[in-house]
């Protein structure tokens, strides 16, 4: 880019696909505070109201505050679940001498197992967790979270490992440290951000999770994406209610991509098949 | 390195095996037991009938399978094109820009971080045929209103749509980082020989882009076959089997219309579509990166 013309045509272009992305939500956002007649009058002037809010909330069937513990406890433990399960199995494929073909193995059906549908492994997960008595546990979400979401905790840390020097490694194994040490004193303090973006992305994608959460979940384990869509599903769609919901399951994301843009940038990169 | 320590080893990654054993091969091993019986839900526990291939030779007689099959491989198709197209357009402007890099991204990162189904709740709004945005907009123009949803020969096409607004994002990112990394005495060498910036960008920065391009586009295309939530909030596959995809006919045929034997042989047959498509996809993705080295 060198003329200013030139500048002047990306930006316009740029901020044109910007207003693209972003129309959509502003768009929910003033649904959200207008009332179902103001809604279905296309009104583009209106008094704002809390009403679908309180709705939402505080009506007698709500169970929106239910939905977003289950939603958080599922995203957190299964967060930690990855995190642990991951870097582990990470550092020793990557870090230490092992056969060559377990470490291929491993990888190539993570990814092989990231790339297929999961509808075709929630029928069975479902049946599994019916067989020992687990449906419509979050124990049940958790599991099927963790084993969803680990190929790309282990893509992203694994990406991760492969950055740090070695030469550190090297000098713990002279000063005598065991492979656990090593793992535990050594590597984890350095991987920090590499765990903090993993993190970041494996907990938004369980708080994301739609598909499995609504096929292992019943009314009181359900999470706060089954709860959106059950607005739609009555006689009447309550869109103010939808809206709503939808507005307050954006708020992580919203945190998240604001406090830790370079992390999730650079996750999700290292995530994709290179 | 280290070679001794064989016990941690073992400890490190029994985890990780024992997930992908329990929760993935386990469930390939039961969804191909299942596709041979009739399984009925009967007094709170599954009764199996075994019936060798019935499920089988009834598939290709399924209203839904087929079709949805179809479907997914087209909807894959004419999303990615235009991800890719857009996708690499914006990656392109905001490798160029200075000022509002991140506020860019940021922005650019939204559709991928949020929650599907919210996506799907907006679109189902905006097309709307009483009060959604796009027939108010139209009207302005004096166009009738249109059946975003609702009528056979549109669906597909808007369901397109918002395929490729939820994840042109992510080809943005993919893109992004290509384009950051490519080697900078390039362009200084053809600055110096004065070529102008739609030519740097066509002889240049394009054949260097190939790789990434072709990678991104094979990755995003199988990742398309997962698509679930905007289907089931916008369309459930209607009208008729006009936005019928594979996912979902599972998900009706397993857990709506509770034929789990015929739900598992279309996973069965989904799970080796797929697996062809990414044996293909892994062998472009090596190859190409060979050729990149």
């Amino acid at each position: 880019m060198r003329t200013s013309t030139e500048k002047l045509i990306n930006y316009i272009m740029l901020s044109f696909f910007a207003i693209l992305v972003l129309a959509p939500f502003l768009w929910i956002a003033t649904i959200a505070f207008k009332t179902q007649i103001d809604i279905m009058m296309m009104k583009i002037i209106f008094k704002p109201t809390l009403f679908n809010f309180d709705k939402l909330f505080f009506s007698k069937e709500a169970t929106f505050f239910r939905d977003i513990f289950n939603s958080l406890f599922v995203g957190i433990i299964s967060t930690l679940i990855i995190l642990v399960v991951c870097s582990m199995a990470s550092f020793t494929m990557i870090r230490t001498k092992i056969s060559n073909w377990i470490t291929a193995v491993l990888f190539l059906w993570v990814i092989v197992f990231h790339m297929l549908p999961p509808i075709t492994f929630v029928g069975s997960w479902f049946q599994m967790a019916n067989s020992v008595g687990l449906f419509n546990s979050r124990i049940a979400l958790i599991l099927a979270h963790v084993t969803v979401n680990l190929p790309l905790g282990l893509l992203i840390i694994s990406s991760f490992m492969r950055d740090v020097p070695t030469e550190i490694q090297e000098a713990a194994y002279i000063d005598g440290c065991s492979n656990r040490q090593v793992y535990l004193k050594v590597m984890l303090p350095l991987l920090g951000p590499g765990l903090f973006a993993t993190a970041v992305i494996v907990f938004l994608f369980s708080w994301n999770d739609f598909m499995v959460a609504m096929n292992l979940t019943a009314k009181a384990t359900q999470t706060v994406p089954v709860s959106i869509a059950t607005f739609s599903q009555q006689y009447e769609v309550r869109y103010g209610e939808m809206a709503a919901g939808s507005l307050v399951s954006l708020v992580p994301a919203l945190i998240l991509t604001f406090f830790a843009q370079k992390y999730i940038v650079k996750g999700l990169t290292a995530g994709a098949v290179k | 390195m280290n070679t001794k320590d064989k016990s941690w080893k073992i400890l490190s990654l029994i985890p990780i095996i024992a997930v992908l054993v329990i929760l993935t091969l386990v469930p390939l091993v039961n969804i191909f037991y299942n596709s041979f019986f009739d399984i009925r839900w009967d007094d709170g526990k599954y009764n199996y009938t075994y019936i060798g291939l019935e499920n089988y030779i009834e598939l290709p007689n399924n209203k839904f399978y087929l079709p949805g099959l179809i479907n997914t491989i087209k909807l894959s198709i004419f999303a990615v094109f235009f991800q890719m197209l857009f996708g690499f357009l914006i990656a392109l402007g905001i490798s160029k820009i200075k000022r509002g890099k991140g506020f860019f991204i940021s922005l650019f990162l939204l559709p991928i971080l949020l929650p599907p189904i919210v996506i799907g709740s907006i679109w189902r709004l905006m097309y709307g045929f009483d009060f959604g945005i796009f027939n108010y907009l139209l009207s302005f123009f004096g166009v009738f209103p249109l059946d975003w949803l609702g009528s056979s020969s549109l669906a597909f096409t808007s369901i397109v749509i918002v395929d490729i607004w939820h994840w042109t994002p992510f080809v943005v990112l993919l893109l992004l980082a290509g384009l950051e990394s490519l080697p900078t005495d390039v362009y200084e060498a053809a600055r110096v020989d004065g070529t102008s910036g739609w030519n740097e960008i066509i002889y240049i920065t394009v054949p260097l882009m190939i790789p990434t391009i072709i990678v991104t586009m094979v990755f995003r295309f199988i990742l398309s076959f997962k698509v679930f939530d905007e289907i089931y909030l916008l369309t459930q596959g209607g009208p008729g089997t006009s936005t019928e995809v594979i996912s979902f006919s599972i998900y009706e045929t397993f857990f709506e219309s509770d034929n789990m034997g015929l739900g598992s042989v279309m996973s069965v047959v989904s799970l080796f579509v797929v697996s062809l498509l990414i044996i293909i996809v892994l062998n472009v993705i090596r190859r190409v990166n060979k050729y990149a080295n």
